[in-house]
Order: C-alpha cells, then sequence, then structure tokens
C-alpha cells in the first residue's frame, strides 16, 4: 500500500486550492495539493469578467465600501447567505486583491481624464479623478450599486490564477497533477486524507494528512448544457457525502448565467452587460427594461435569467434547430472596446460561432453557471461534523451566496476563502496531531480497489457515457431555471431508478490504468447521488428564493424556508439522501430580509424580521455617533483571522 | 453551415504506454458531422460510441485554459475551438503534440514542462518586499498603459503549441521555447519585477536561451493566441546582447 503522509492536503488546484495550499505553506506546513489536471488550466482559468472588492477608486465606485458590498451580497443571495461570512468577505477582498496586484496580477488601472462608456444604451463621458490615476479600476456588473469588479480586461481569472500558481511553484508547493481523489479516510467522525487514483498508471494511493481541503469547484456538469468545464463534475463534493457524516449545504441553489451561447453553452462575461452591452428579442427590441425597469440588464443573474426564459415562452425569441434563444447587442460598444477588454467574447464568437460580435448580435440563452451549494462549513471552512476536512471556493457552502451569487463574487470568493480558511487549516494543522489507525487506512484502500476491480470484472452491465446522458437530461428539463412540483417529483424517480441502475456498470475496456471509461464510471455513481440532492432539496423546497424559482410556489417564504438545506447520505444502501434543515437566525443578521427590489414583492415574512428591524433601530438611538465600523460590530460582531482585520484605505477618505 | 450531413474521416494516432505490448499505430474513425461540430464534440462522440478507451483532454472546451493541443491536419492548435467544417474533404488527422512526454492517444504531459519551464524561468514577482505589503493600504500604482502591456504577455495558456511547433527545440532538448521567452518578457516589462537584466541574462543568455533561437518563427505562426513572439524573441535577444 503506497502511503504519503502530508499535513496539509489540498484538494484541487484551482484559486480556492492554491491559496489555502499558499497559506499553509505559510505557516510551515507540509502541503501538497492535488489535481487532475495543472493546476493554471483549472476552471477558474474561465473567469472573465473580474473580481468584486469594493476599492472605489473608479469614479463610478465613488462612495463605495464594505457596507455597500455587504448590502449587495446579502440582497442578491436573496437573505438566503450566511451574513457572517458575507461581512469577512467584503472586509477581506479589498485586501485579497491588493495582495494579488503585488503578487503580479496586472489589474486594469484606472487613466486620469475623460472616457467615453456606454451606460443605459447611450454613450456618455466620464471624468476620473486624477488622483486616482495608476489605481485598480472597475467595471459595472449585475446586482450592484457601485462599479466594484475589478479586471483584467476579460482574462480577470486567468491572470489571477496565473499569479496564484506562480507564487504556489515560487514556494515550491508540490502539485500532484491527474491525481483524483476518490475516497475520504476518516476514523471516529474525523477525516485523515483521501485515497487517491493517479489516472496515468491507475495506482491508487493513500493521501494521509491533518488536514484535508476540498476546492474542486462547482457541480455545472450535472446538467446537459452549462459554462462549466467538463472537469466541474462535483466530485468532491460527492467524496465528502459518501462520507455519511459530512453534510452539504442548498445543494438545490443552482444558478444560470443570462448570456452563454447557442448551443454549446460556452459562456460570455457578464461584463458585455456591464459595459453597455443590450438583451434583444426576434424582433430587435430591447425587452428588459419593460420587465426590470429599474436595472434592466443589470439585474442579478436570476432574475434576467428568469424574464429571458418568459419573454422566450411568450414566444419573443429567435427560433433555431436547437431551441430558442435571445440576442445580445455589443455593437454599441465599438470595435476598439470589444478588441481590448472584451476579447476573450470576440474569439469565442469567432471561433464557435463565425461571427465578429463587432458587427453582429450574440444568440444566447440562460445556462447552467454557478453551484452556490456544497460541502456545508462553519465560517472557520471546516465541516461542522467531520473535524479536519475543510473546503473552500465553488465547492463549499461556506455560505456566501445563499440562493443567488453576485457576478464577480466567485472568484471573489475563492481567494479570499483561500485567505480565511487557509488560516484556519494552519491552526488546525498546529493544535492537532495525526492519529490515525493503519488498519483505517487500509480499510478505505481496500474498500476502493474492490469496487474497481468489482467494475473491471464485471461482464455485462450499464454503460456509465449513458447513465450520465440521461442524469444530465434529467437535471436540464426538470430541475432548471424554473420548477414545479410535478416535474421535480419525477426527476426524483427518475433519478432513484438511475441510481440502482449506477450500481452494475460494466466497461468495454477493461484496464485499471490510464483509461477514461473507468474513470468515467468512478464518476458517474457519484454525480448521480449529488443529482438527487439537487433534485430532492429542489422538490421539498416549497419556495421560490433566489436562483430557485418554483412555479407553484412563486413567493419567498421566510416564515418557513428562511433555512438552509443540509444534505447527508448516512446508509449507502438508500435511495434517496436524507434532508434536515438548518434556521438562519434573524436576530443576528445586520440587514435582516427586506425586497431585492425585482418585480412584485410577495414575501411571506419571518415573525422575527420586524423585531429585529425594530432592534436595530434601538441600537443606532442608543449609540449615537459610532462610527460604521463601531455599529457594525454593536450589531453582528464576528471573528476574522488576525492578518485580515485591519481597516482598507480608499482614495479621499483614508480608512474611514 | 451547411445541412447537409457528411461523413467525417478520423485517422487518430493511438498508442497506450502503460499498456503492454501495445504499439503506435494510426485508427480511423468515421462519424456522423453535426453542424457546428467541434474535435472537441466528435473526439467525445468517437469516445462515447465507438471506442471508450480513447485518451485525450479537454478542461475549459472554449479555447481558455489550453488543455487540448493537438495537430490537427499537420498544424498543431486548440482541438476545442476547431471546427469540422473548416476541412473541406471531410478528412481529419490527429496526432499528439511533439516535444512532450505522450501520456496515451492524443494526451501528452504539458503540465510537468509547463512547471519545469515557470522554475527554470523563475516565473514569479522578485521582489523582497512583495510578501511584506501591507493590503491595508492603496496598491502602488501602475500606468494604465504599462498594465495593459503586460496583459498583452501574459494571455499565454501554455498550451505547447509553440513548443511543438519550434524546429530550434527538436535540436536542442532543453531550449526554453517562446513560451518560456514569453514569460519572461512578460516579466521584464513589469516594473514590480526587481530582476536586473544581468539576472535575466543568467537565465536566458545561451544557446538554450535566447541566442539558441534560429528564427523560423513557428512560433509565431501557430500561437492560437497570436502573442508577439517574434517582437518579444528579437526584444529580448537585444536587451540580451547589451549585456556583453
Amino acid at each position: 500500500m503506497k502511503v504519503i503522509y502530508t499535513d496539509s492536503l489540498v484538494i484541487g488546484g484551482g484559486l480556492a486550492g492554491l491559496r489555502v495550499a499558499i497559506a499553509s505553506m505559510q505557516r510551515g506546513l507540509d502541503t501538497i495539493v492535488l489535481s487532475l489536471v495543472p493546476a493554471k488550466r483549472s476552471h477558474s482559468a474561465a473567469a472573465q469578467g473580474g473580481m468584486q472588492a469594493s476599492l472605489g477608486a473608479t469614479i463610478k465606485g465613488d462612495g463605495d465600501d464594505e457596507e455597500v458590498h455587504f448590502a449587495d451580497t446579502v440582497k442578491g443571495s436573496d437573505w438566503g447567505c450566511d451574513q457572517d461570512v458575507a461581512r469577512m468577505f467584503v472586509n477581506t477582498s479589498p485586501k485579497a486583491i491588493r495582495q494579488l496586484s503585488a503578487w503580479g496580477v496586472p489589474w486594469s488601472r484606472v487613466r486620469r481624464g475623460d472616457r467615453e462608456v456606454v451606460i443605459n444604451g447611450e454613450k456618455v463621458t466620464i471624468t476620473e479623478k486624477d488622483e486616482a490615476h495608476g489605481l485598480i479600476t472597475a467595471r459595472d456588473f449585475g446586482g450592484t450599486k457601485k462599479w466594484r469588479t475589478c479586471y483584467t480586461s476579460d482574462g480577470a481569472g486567468h491572470t489571477m490564477l496565473y499569479a496564484m500558481d506562480n507564487k504556489a511553484i515560487q514556494m515550491g508547493i508540490p502539485v500532484h497533477e491527474r491525481k483524483e481523489a476518490i475516497a475520504l479516510i476518516h476514523e471516529d467522525a474525523v477525516c485523515y486524507g483521501a485515497i487517491v487514483r493517479d489516472l496515468i498508471t491507475g495506482e491508487l494511493i493513500a493521501y494521509v494528512a491533518k488536514a484535508t481541503t476540498i476546492a474542486t469547484g462547482g457541480y455545472g456538469r450535472l446538467y446537459a448544457i452549462s459554462t462549466n468545464a467538463v472537469i466541474s463534475e462535483g466530485i468532491g463534493n460527492a467524496i465528502a457525502l459518501e462520507t455519511g457524516i459530512a453534510s452539504l449545504g442548498n445543494m438545490e441553489a443552482v444558478q444560470f448565467h443570462p448570456t452563454a451561447i447557442v448551443p454549446v453553452g460556452i459562456l460570455t462575461t457578464e461584463g458585455c452587460r456591464g459595459d453597455g452591452g443590450l438583451l434583444l428579442d426576434k424582433d430587435g427590441y430591447r425587452f428588459m427594461p419593460d420587465y426590470e425597469p429599474d436595472k434592466k440588464e443589470l439585474a442579478s443573474r436570476d432574475v434576467v435569467s428568469r424574464r429571458m426564459t418568459e419573454h422566450m415562452r411568450k414566444g419573443k425569441g429567435i427560433t433555431s434547430r436547437y431551441g430558442d434563444h435571445l440576442w445580445l447587442d455589443i455593437t454599441l460598444l465599438g470595435r476598439k472596446h470589444i478588441e481590448k477588454n472584451l476579447r476573450e467574447v470576440k474569439e469565442i464568437c469567432e471561433y464557435f460561432l463565425g461571427i465578429d460580435p463587432v458587427e453582429e448580435y450574440i444568440p444566447v440563452r440562460p445556462t447552467q453557471h454557478y453551484s452556490m451549494g456544497g460541502i456545508r462549513t462553519k465560517a472557520t471552512g471546516e465541516s461542522p461534523n467531520l473535524k479536519g476536512l475543510f473546503s473552500a471556493g465553488e465547492a463549499a457552502c461556506w455560505d456566501m451566496h445563499g440562493f443567488n451569487r453576485l457576478g464577480g463574487n466567485s472568484v471573489a470568493e475563492t481567494v479570499v476563502a483561500g485567505m480565511i480558511v487557509g488560516e484556519y487549516v494552519a491552526d488546525y494543522c498546529a493544535q492537532n496531531s495525526l492519529n490515525v489507525s493503519t488498519s483505517t487506512i487500509q480499510h478505505f484502500m481496500k474498500q476502493e480497489e474492490k469496487k474497481i476491480t468489482d467494475i473491471l470484472v464485471r461482464d455485462f452491465g450499464e454503460n456509465p457515457f449513458e447513465l450520465k446522458a440521461e442524469m444530465q437530461k434529467i437535471m436540464m428539463d426538470k430541475v432548471g431555471i424554473f420548477r414545479n412540483g410535478d416535474d421535480l417529483e419525477k426527476a426524483v424517480e427518475e433519478l432513484k431508478v438511475l441510481n440502482q441502475r449506477a450500481k452494475h456498470v460494466a466497461l468495454r475496456n477493461r484496464i485499471s490504468s490510464s483509461n477514461p471509461e473507468l474513470v468515467e464510471a468512478i464518476r458517474v455513481p457519484k454525480m448521480i447521488k449529488l443529482a438527487q440532492c439537487v433534485a430532492y432539496g429542489a422538490q421539498l423546497r416549497t419556495e421560490s428564493r433566489g436562483a430557485h424559482a418554483r412555479e407553484d410556489y412563486p413567493e419567498r417564504n421566510d416564515r418557513d424556508w428562511l433555512k438552509r438545506t443540509l444534505t447527508t447520505w448516512k446508509d449507502e444502501s438508500a435511495d434517496l439522501p436524507e434532508l434536515t434543515y438548518e434556521d438562519l437566525d434573524v436576530m443576528k443578521m445586520e440587514m435582516p430580509p427586506g425586497s431585492r427590489g425585482y418585480g412584485v414583492d410577495n414575501t411571506i415574512h419571518h415573525p422575527d424580521t420586524g423585531r429585529r428591524e425594530k432592534q436595530i433601530e434601538e441600537i443606532k438611538e442608543a449609540n449615537p455617533g459610532v462610527d460604521r465600523f463601531e455599529l457594525q460590530k454593536l450589531l453582528n460582531p464576528i471573528a476574522i483571522p488576525e492578518k485580515f482585520k485591519g481597516k482598507n484605505e480608499r482614495i479621499g477618505r483614508g480608512f474611514k | 453551415m451547411s445541412d447537409q450531413e457528411r461523413v467525417l474521416k478520423f485517422q487518430i494516432f493511438r498508442y497506450n504506454p502503460q499498456k503492454k505490448g501495445d504499439k503506435p499505430r494510426m485508427v480511423t474513425y468515421e462519424l456522423k458531422e453535426a453542424p457546428g461540430m467541434t474535435i472537441f464534440i466528435a473526439l467525445n462522440d468517437i469516445r462515447e460510441q465507438q471506442d471508450p478507451s480513447l485518451q485525450f483532454d479537454f478542461v475549459c472546451r472554449a479555447g481558455i485554459c489550453g488543455s487540448c493541443a493537438m495537430v490537427v491536419n499537420g498544424q498543431p492548435t486548440l482541438a476545442c475551438r476547431t471546427l469540422t467544417s473548416n476541412y473541406e474533404n471531410g478528412e481529419i488527422k490527429l496526432l499528439p503534440l511533439p516535444g512532450f512526454e505522450l501520456i496515451g492517444d492524443l494526451s501528452v504531459n504539458t503540465g510537468k514542462f509547463m512547471r519545469a519551464m515557470s522554475e527554470r524561468v523563475e516565473s514569479w514577482i522578485h521582489d523582497h518586499n512583495a510578501d511584506e505589503v501591507n493590503f491595508e493600504m492603496l496598491e502602488e500604482r501602475m500606468d494604465p498603459d504599462v498594465a495593459d502591456k503586460i496583459y498583452e504577455l501574459e494571455r499565454c495558456v501554455e498550451c505547447g503549441a509553440c513548443v511543438s511547433a519550434c524546429a530550434t527545440k527538436r535540436m536542442r532538448p532543453d531550449f526554453l521555447s517562446a513560451v518560456g521567452f514569453m514569460r519572461l518578457a512578460r516579466f521584464a516589462l513589469d516594473p514590480r519585477d526587481k530582476r536586473t537584466d544581468e539576472e535575466f541574462y543568467e537565465i536566458m543568455g545561451d544557446d538554450d536561451g535566447v541566442f539558441g533561437c534560429m528564427t523560423l518563427l513557428g512560433c509565431e505562426d501557430y500561437c492560437p493566441k497570436d502573442l508577439p513572439h517574434q517582437t518579444q524573441i528579437a526584444y529580448l535577444r537585444r536587451k540580451m546582447v547589451l549585456i556583453k
């Protein structure tokens, strides 16, 4: 049995995983990163638009700060997020971006003087301040009050990931590439690493560690059409679920991005609309102002996606052999802007659609994009049930996004979570010793070996590629943008059948080394379980919140549903996961639930909401003259690692 | 795009070094073309329907991550964004990228190569203060044009097309190649990197470095991101010549 020991094992080499590894290494721990692919190819690289941090250097970000970013994030989440986490996040994000700047990200900068921008379809001249010249600039994104999304042209994720991986290389952090964690090792509700399959040799290796961090990204590929990379299959989430101990949070919270190209589902960044692009229907008519007169194309993603779907259902979509779509018009931005700030978009249009977006409209429709759900963790990033298991980034339900994530808050989260969780991982490693018995390691190793052998010796059985395609179709058709009880019930039943069938997978290519069919056979049963968590969670949540939109329960119901779904799979032979719920405590919220300001507000309120609002007023009255930092502490004191506690400086206002 | 279905003929290099007794060979697969079909879609179709052992690498499938460079009808390119309709006679020959360790079939180990390249050129900001920076304070300013120029050179996706298209690399196994030069040019341009020209000379001032380049410029011809390799190699060479 091959065993590799380390202090801090990180599964996933994207932005979140690398940042956790860097934090571990900075604290003198032995650290190993496992990755399916070379780290620089991780899905983080695909983030085009940018990262939200309230630097407030551009004139259109004037007046921005942590409070405004916090309010946007909480509203965006439809009050489903953990406000402690959102608060930590907004306070740390400016530090994250500045650190990345020192580490080499060539963030686009403010240029003093006049420049022409497109706002609400009109060309407008804005004047950047002299004193802001050379500081990190920002663009507009959906659901935000200020221009807060910092960017590098439209390659923000790429430059961030390159800077982060370069930093990891500088520090000598080993990244073990083409390795897949297929099971966690645990004993007495403590996690001690993972059983890992080498994707080239097929060898199983036990990576034994004090702390294990899962940073494997989202589960977008449960859906047939997704903007996600093909490796975003949720396997990190699944191995946590399969412990029977760790829980997943809010798996039904799945975001659809308004503008992926048709048919292949590749993303065109929200920056297209942030920079002034418009959505048009088959008549060339700009329809979003009719639905959302205030934020128009820049309403929150879940809102825009639903409005687009509604509009297509009215027969206003453009029909194509791949189904209906709408147009994204960026022609009004002009060639110079597109070739500089939206170049990836231009390349994608040229290569995949054969069109020039400077001259022609882009065919788009809402497409699966982001997984708000994931491994449930405390604010420290640690699983509340399985000690020593941490998670960060999209893989986690740290719960910064609740039921809808704001554009620009995902890459921001990866880095910020990496910083914060990384410190807690290091604390954990310092305080705990490695106490796992060899027989436990052997038990998990044997178990995985047996599963693989069983697959390899089976003569007849299910085709894993077909099972996956069936699952993806069910998710697409029945657990999509708009959901209803009938479809969800069917989805849950059909997935149960798939789960049973997945126990009898057989291969045509029966070798244990490098073998894509075996990879699929190992992953697909895990993916089906995750799909069941999503579908079942969606079926039971009889309200609409953020991206979870029930046609049969259109109102947000704080009274009964201001809670987080927790999913576990305790009994391996069961054909459904177990769901429980965790209440969100309104009495601790800095921002009690209110209206997001879209459409009709039909919220069923929580009985505590009024009480908390009154209490907040009383606290404010009792403490006249306190500044925003003191007030925040009075309303909801939270713990932030010492390193990241400080206030953030901005031009024109210092540290105020 | 024509709606008429045609049958594509793929000739694909097959060899699995993990499998005892396996021999390199070309295998032909036929496949019905679909509208908008890319080589990504075609290869997955072949794997799912015809031969589940076929190995290849895709991650983003959107031309962003650089995983899928391979030789398509004699030319290195990103397979994911290559439309099958580009090939008039419907015959497509796929070979793994030369110059890299073969994993199997069309899959090569670019990751190992690129990590070694990054270590060799020390692909990070050299500044003793970078770790001490007080990130509560305003970031160091940068001229907006300089930031844009750095990004221009940082668009490399480490796909390896330049390495595979480089004749010098064939003759000199340790030749740094265009991907390494581009990285050096990027850091040489960055005011945050405090390395001197002499320090850069130590990295690239020999025949395995910028003086070895024969200026055949396969890198320039085949870079899927249209990076200015010719200009940057010339720039680095001049910069290095001026030192000694």
